[in-house]
């Protein structure tokens, strides 16, 4: 178990995302799970939300909620902090994931030696798994995926369903050896079974629990977990101590705007009207649940997110997965290519950016920048526009030296400078008619380009460029033009 | 109506035909073209690569080039994305108010051309000719940004002869992406791989779209594959008539 | 009680507090005009806050949202729930219940099943019995939800979680349309426990088809009193 691979962003030998992207291009078994998968939630989240004649109200009223807690987050994190400790709750704060862990691991030790845990990607972002394993504590995962996901020695590659990468074939070959069941069937209907009997032991035995939030709620100091299977209540509900952590961006301000949330997220992450199970409580509730109560908020540079004005939405997200599900690019990659806990199109915003930039500079670059994903966030992050800015900022923060000098820079150097002027650009037209001569076969199409260009020419042939271009040939039909504006030398340079 | 034409660094290099079908069809129409030769690139590249600094005299560039002009009108939909989406957005960043002036008052002249055909001039029939089986492919800034609809399917379908066949999946990317083809060019292509199932399903013998980007990027794999579907800018099947065949570039 | 952490728990607070404060303070200036509330009360709320189906429309709707999920659905009047539970619960083979102290009493009838209260039974306790009848303090028929609030003296969250089989007595009263009219019922009970019933448990994990029961009751009837 403790030597899973740290192909995260944190991890300085973690291909880039062409690099990553490339073998699992080749997993045709890969690609198929996921284009099923993330076509039935697609069609199911259409289906639901093509119901709601006020969905784009709700979009509307997402995106302000979580515009207006950021703007205001300082006092929503003490009202928080203050709402929960009054009843009951201890809050810890970390700045980052080893703070995190370390808080985690000192409160969950118990003569066990074992801890519960429903999913939580944010014990995926600090890596908690391998912290508490190395402390001597085994996490026992408890969702079915995630279980999938610890048996199989594996990461998860999708936000809501991390097990997209494995079928029932997998699963049945992983469950039956690791459970020791050499009788397990192989519908879907046996491994749940196999799971509830596996986990059931586990709920009742074990006095401590880890959990994520989907949800905190500064009014109340309440806390709110989204699930369907029923693990959470179990680890919620039976344990004596309950250790939550939850990034400082999963606040929201009152009660209500949980009428928002509820309604946004189960459509668009699992294209339902609801999710089975929804456990809000508030502190320790003494005869009921939990004695002792922890949540550790938890930084890990979010705060430096919020700094940037033109990137900070990428806090807005309530990770529900949908824009993975519409995204052309995850669509044929799966999660793993993008080589972080976050995947698709939001990983490759927040990726970076949890990582100060310094990694994961390949992936805001890992779009067509089609918009799908903007389309269906539920909470309006223009994720497209984010990308393109992190673009920016990956090209700006280059080290001055190497800005002038890298090829790619050259290259846009030398497009602007033939760009700024007309006759320049003309020249330059006519020079790439003669360069492009050695290639051109006989076909009359180019069939092979050289460098960096000959990504293009692995699958497409190219047109050359053709003997006349539209300003010569306009020229030469309006010879004559009275307008100065047509006359190719009127024109400021 | 005097129309201006921006033709587009790409198309006025590689796919010339384009700009003399949209004269043609404007002129049929019966409106005059003018072609201010200052013009190059919109941008877009530099902007979407994450140089956005050196899009910005770009930005003056157009601005400068098109401020008296009656109506501009654009031949892909990526260009008029570029400018609708971000042209405001680099106005202020640069500080100068004056241009942000100017762009204010140029924008809402500018359209694609499929767009200024139905929207501006209010005509649906253009008068083509064009007897083939045609699928159109909706390139992703012709429906998520600019929301054309379908406006490029009403103006297909009044085009005689020509036998419109729907694409499944009409909303999957076609993986071009720009400067994404050449970064990631095993995704671009693994993009491209499922779409044109999607397209050669149609059994169509041209798959026509508002943007050469796609067209290049789809077209060049047809032509590889040595399918039977060849690829034409919406322009040169609107073009079409009894008496003008868009010159072809012998490269076919 | 918790020992105190080696590190200085005040540190990453005030750090991270200010850092916010910081980063706001740079893009919204330091003195913002709205107070929070103000601000909050700025959020567009054009979404629909309340139904417009009209009686007996939302009875309908969530019986067809529960029968959707694969809950057995039942109708009744007042007078006939005692009964009509005795029924369901013989015709599940039920002989031991545990009943939530948001259960009517005039509900259970002397005849049928054992019912038990919860008398801080232990988890095995609860395990011995065959299922758990409820009541549910509002349901939304939008989304076949069973809004249950939790009191440790009568209705802790274990009753609902461990035994296979839950019974949900709904009064048509209660039901409301629309998920924000559900939340305006609960605000009074926002500071107690929470359940949120939408169907009995399942997992879509395993190659996107939904399996039921993995967790929690597999098995869910629900007796709406009209």
């Amino acid at each position: 178990m403790s030597t899973l691979p740290t192909h995260d962003f944190k991890d300085s030998r973690s291909p880039d995302f062409p690099a990553a992207a490339l073998p699992l291009l080749q997993d045709t078994q890969l690609r198929s799970n996921v284009r099923h998968a993330t076509g039935v939630i697609q069609a199911k989240r259409a289906h639901v939300v093509g119901e709601m004649p006020d969905w784009q109200a709700l979009r509307d009223a997402g995106q302000r909620i979580r515009a207006h807690t950021l703007e205001y987050l300082d006092f929503y994190l003490e009202q928080f902090e203050q709402r929960c400790s009054a009843a009951g709750g201890h809050v810890h704060w970390a700045l980052d994931a080893a703070e995190a862990n370390h808080i985690v691991i000192r409160l969950a030790q118990n003569s066990t030696g074992r801890v519960i845990k429903i999913k939580s990607m944010t014990t995926e972002e600090t890596g908690l798994n391998r912290a508490l394993e190395a402390a001597g504590i085994s996490p026992v995962e408890t969702d079915l995926a995630e279980l999938i996901v610890q048996l199989g020695h594996d990461k998860p590659s999708h936000i809501v369903v991390p097990a997209l990468h494995k079928n029932r074939h997998q699963v049945r070959e992983l469950f039956s050896r690791t459970m020791n069941l050499p009788d397990l069937g192989e519908r879907p209907e046996d491994l749940a079974e196999a799971a509830r009997l596996h986990l059931r032991r586990q709920f009742l035995s074990t006095p401590v629990a880890i959990s994520g939030a989907n949800f905190l709620i500064a009014e109340t100091g309440g806390v709110c977990i989204v699930e369907s299977e029923g693990n959470g209540r179990m680890c919620l509900t039976l344990p004596r101590k309950l250790i939550s952590i939850a990034g400082i961006d999963k606040i929201i301000p009152r009660f209500q705007d949980l009428e928002v949330m509820l309604q946004v997220l189960p459509r668009s992450a699992t294209g339902e009207r609801m999710n089975p199970y929804n456990s809000l409580w508030t502190g320790v509730h003494p005869g009921d649940g939990p004695e002792e109560f922890h949540i550790v908020l938890l930084d890990n540079r979010r705060t430096e997110v919020l700094r940037d004005p033109e990137a900070r939405e990428t806090l807005h997200c309530i990770r529900c997965g949908a824009c993975q599900n519409a995204c052309p690019v995850y669509r044929q990659t799966g999660g793993h290519a993008y080589g972080s806990v976050y995947a698709g199109p939001i990983g490759a915003i927040l990726t970076p950016q949890l990582a100060m930039m310094e990694r994961g500079q390949s992936l805001p670059y890992a779009s067509s920048l089609c918009g799908a994903c903007y389309e269906v966030c539920p909470v309006k992050i223009n994720i497209p526009e984010i990308l393109i800015h992190l673009r920016g900022r990956v090209v700006s923060g280059r080290p001055k030296a190497l800005r002038a000098l890298h090829p790619e820079a050259v290259v846009m150097r030398t497009m602007q400078w033939i760009f700024s002027n007309s006759t320049r650009f003309s020249l330059a037209q006519r020079s790439g008619r003669i360069a492009q001569r050695p290639w051109i076969r006989r076909s009359g199409w180019i069939e092979k380009l050289p460098s960096v260009l000959g990504g293009w020419t692995r699958t497409r042939d190219l047109r050359p460029l053709p003997a006349q271009s539209f300003r010569e040939w306009f020229h030469a039909r309006h010879r004559e033009s009275p307008l100065t504006s047509n006359r190719p030398e009127a024109h400021h340079e | 109506m005097r129309i201006s034409l921006f033709i587009t660094c790409y198309n006025d290099t590689l796919f010339p035909e384009i700009g003399i079908a949209t004269v043609r069809v404007l002129e049929r129409l019966g409106h005059t073209i003018d072609f201010p030769y200052a013009q190059t690139c919109c941008g877009q590249m530099h902007y979407n690569t994450g140089y956005q600094p050196e899009a910005v005299p770009l930005v003056r560039r157009f601005v400068e080039v098109f401020r008296d002009s009656e109506v501009v009108c654009v031949p892909s939909s990526s260009c008029v994305t570029m400018m609708r989406e971000h042209y405001e957005k680099i106005a202020v960043a640069s500080g100068d108010k004056v241009l942000q002036s100017e762009v204010a008052a140029l924008l809402p002249r500018v359209y694609e051309f499929t767009e200024l055909v139905v929207h501006r001039l209010g005509v649906e029939d253009v008068g083509a000719v064009y007897p083939h089986r045609v699928t159109y492919h909706s390139s992703c800034h012709s429906l998520r940004n600019l929301h054309l609809g379908d406006v490029p399917i009403r103006l297909l379908r009044n085009v005689r002869g020509l036998k419109l066949i729907p694409m499944e999946a009409g909303d999957l990317c076609c993986g071009f992406g720009g400067t994404f083809s050449i970064k990631n060019p095993d995704v671009s292509g693994a993009m491209l791989e499922e779409k044109l199932q999607y397209i050669q399903k149609t059994q169509a013998e041209v798959c026509t779209a508002c943007d050469n980007s796609c067209l290049m990027h789809i077209g060049g794999a047809l032509h590889r594959q040595r399918a039977n579907m060849r690829t034409e800018h919406i322009a040169t099947i609107l073009a079409s008539d009894s008496e003008f065949r868009v010159p072809s570039n012998g490269a076919r | 009680m918790s020992d105190l952490p080696v590190h200085d728990p005040t540190s990453a607070r005030s750090e991270i507090l200010s850092r916010i404060r910081s980063a706001n303070g740079k893009i919204f200036g330091a003195d913002r005009e709205p107070t929070v509330d103000e601000s909050w009360h700025t959020i567009p709320r054009a979404y629909r806050r309340s139904g417009y189906l009209a009686d007996p429309g939302h009875v309908q709707l969530l019986t067809e949202r529960l029968v959707d999920y694969g809950a057995g659905v039942y109708q009744c009047q007042s007078v006939d729930v005692a009964a009509k539970v005795e029924d369901i619960l013989r015709s599940r083979s039920k002989q031991k219940i545990l009943v939530s102290s948001d259960v009517d009493s005039n509900w259970l009838s002397q005849d049928g099943p054992k019912f038990v209260y919860d008398d801080a039974f232990s988890y095995s306790e609860i395990e011995s019995c065959d299922g758990v009848l409820t009541g549910c303090t509002v349901a939304i028929a939008t989304t076949g939800t069973l809004a249950l609030c939790h009191t440790f003296d009568g209705s802790r969250r274990a009753l609902t979680l461990l035994p296979d089989y839950h019974l949900c007595i709904v009064r048509a009263s209660t039901i409301v349309e629309t998920v924000p009219e559900g939340f305006r019922a609960l605000e009074a009970h926002r500071l107690q426990p929470i359940t949120l019933i939408s169907g009995p448990s399942a997992t879509a994990d395993i190659e996107m088809t939904r399996i039921q029961g993995v967790h929690g009751p597999r098995v869910l009837d629900c007796v709406l009193v009209v």
